[in-house]
């Protein structure tokens, strides 16, 4: 019994340390992911005709995804931080190797951000086509740099 | 005991015999292409479907339709270069005639009766349509020349005997459907099973490297490299036709993260297509069942 007790304990400690480990840089830049994630399905749903079309929700979501395009990348991305060397991140070496690229294709993404906010409050119809090219400049990334699941 | 062993020998050669002509290369019937005619505007199509592109262009370039090839595919059995599929006519395969490409892309056979690995999915294509490989000819002989000759394999024994690769085509290779669909779903399976030959990335493998049907779709190790291909069927994926359809499109899933990996590529290929062809693949994948426990 008490055996069993410790035995869990320990597990209890292992796997919370495992969670807590991710260092910090790397839960920073997939926190930003995840609002880029979080903006891009407000304006997917109306989209999609899945939510109705909110002129202010639309140009808020758009802004943000504009404001997380000017966040400095460089101390997100810290050597050590790609997926061979800790687990929790999909991130490939190649990104370290190829760091102009990897700049050039978020600039890209940045651009198409801007372009979806100039024209996010003018009606539902410019979403789609400007949701589809931002898309492309995540696909152009991750197909190299981000490992699947 | 002279006699045992003579007969032993003669057991031995007639096996020999009959493997040889067991592991010989096919081919496909001169008739059925020599009476066809390829239009290349319909073969971009066929392709842009088959996803020619995606593993035969060079390493890193942007330039997806120069097809030199020299990507690398590492696998249980070695490492795979995929080879130079550019119409330059020594370097790549612009002296081959339509029936010359249908025989590699349905029978994995070279126009010198040499078995291809099955790192190229002719399993999956060997279902293909005669008209679709025809426009695929046609188109292919478009594309811009590169004379970067293919890169060779590396490969140790046993798997560096080519014919060898006859038995495994003789034990796995077929031309059957996995799925039985009704006919709404015809062209959904064309794209899946043949064209897009999804499942060589998403349904397990045996230990000789060939595809687990019993599991079909259910997901697998990363065929090349590292990470996992998630699971298509229902008892993992719980997306609507319409969200499958979408993440064809966009690549977003319906929690807007986005595709990485391989099936960037492949999103790539599927945005290009029809809007009709994306709902009849999603379609398809909503008819998968779940494995067997």
């Amino acid at each position: 019994m008490k055996t069993t007790a410790t035995a869990i304990a320990v597990i209890v400690a292992l796997t919370t340390t495992a969670a807590a480990e991710l260092p910090q840089p790397v839960k920073a830049r997939q926190g930003q992911f995840n609002i880029m994630a979080l903006n891009l399905g407000v304006l997917g749903g109306m989209a999609r005709g899945a939510v109705e079309y909110d002129a202010a929700a639309a140009q808020a979501a758009a802004d943000s995804l504009v404001a997380v395009s000017t966040l400095a990348q460089t101390a997100m991305w810290v050597p050590g931080t790609d997926n061979m060397t800790i687990d929790g991140t999909r991130a490939e070496p190649a990104i370290w190797d190829n760091l102009g690229d990897v700049i050039s294709k978020w600039e890209a993404y940045g651009a198409a951000a801007k372009e979806l906010q100039a024209v996010a409050s003018d009606g539902q119809g410019a979403l789609g086509p400007m949701l589809g090219k931002i898309g492309g400049t995540c696909k152009a990334c991750h197909d190299s740099y981000r490992a699947p699941q | 005991m002279r006699r045992i062993l003579t007969g032993l020998g003669l057991a031995a050669l007639v096996a020999a015999g009959i493997a040889w002509v067991l592991t010989a290369p096919s081919s496909v019937s001169s008739a059925t292409y020599s009476a066809l005619t390829g239009d290349a505007e319909r073969g971009q199509s066929v392709f842009t479907a088959a996803g020619c592109a995606s593993c035969h262009h060079a390493p890193g370039s942007e330039e997806k339709l120069i097809l030199a090839g020299g990507q690398p595919f590492a696998s249980d059995f070695g490492t795979f270069y995929a080879p130079n599929i550019s119409p330059d006519p020594t370097a790549g395969i612009g002296a081959w005639s339509m029936e010359e490409l249908a025989n590699a892309v349905v029978h994995g056979v070279s126009p010198a009766g040499k078995h291809y690995y099955p790192a190229f999915p002719y399993v999956a294509y060997s279902k293909i349509a005669p008209q679709d490989l025809a426009d695929l000819h046609a188109y292919m002989m478009t594309l811009p020349a590169d004379a970067t000759p293919s890169k060779p394999h590396d490969v140790g024994f046993p798997f560096n005997i080519r014919r060898s690769l006859g038995g495994w085509k003789l034990l796995f290779a077929s031309d059957d459907y996995v799925l039985d669909v009704p006919p709404e779903l015809e062209r959904g399976r064309y794209l899946v099973e043949t064209l897009a030959h999804c499942a060589e990335c998403h349904t397990p493998r045996n230990s000789l490297g060939a595809l687990d049907t019993a599991r079909w779709m259910a997901g697998a190790p990363n065929p090349s490299g590292r990470g996992t291909i998630p699971a298509l069927t229902p008892n993992e994926l719980d997306w609507s036709a319409e969200d499958i359809a979408y993440y064809l499109e966009t690549g977003f899933t319906p929690l807007f993260d986005s595709a990485g990996g391989h099936m960037a590529a492949v999103v790539d290929n599927f945005s290009q297509l029809p809007a009709e062809d994306r709902m009849a693949v999603a379609l398809y994948v909503k008819a998968l069942t779940a494995p067997a426990q």
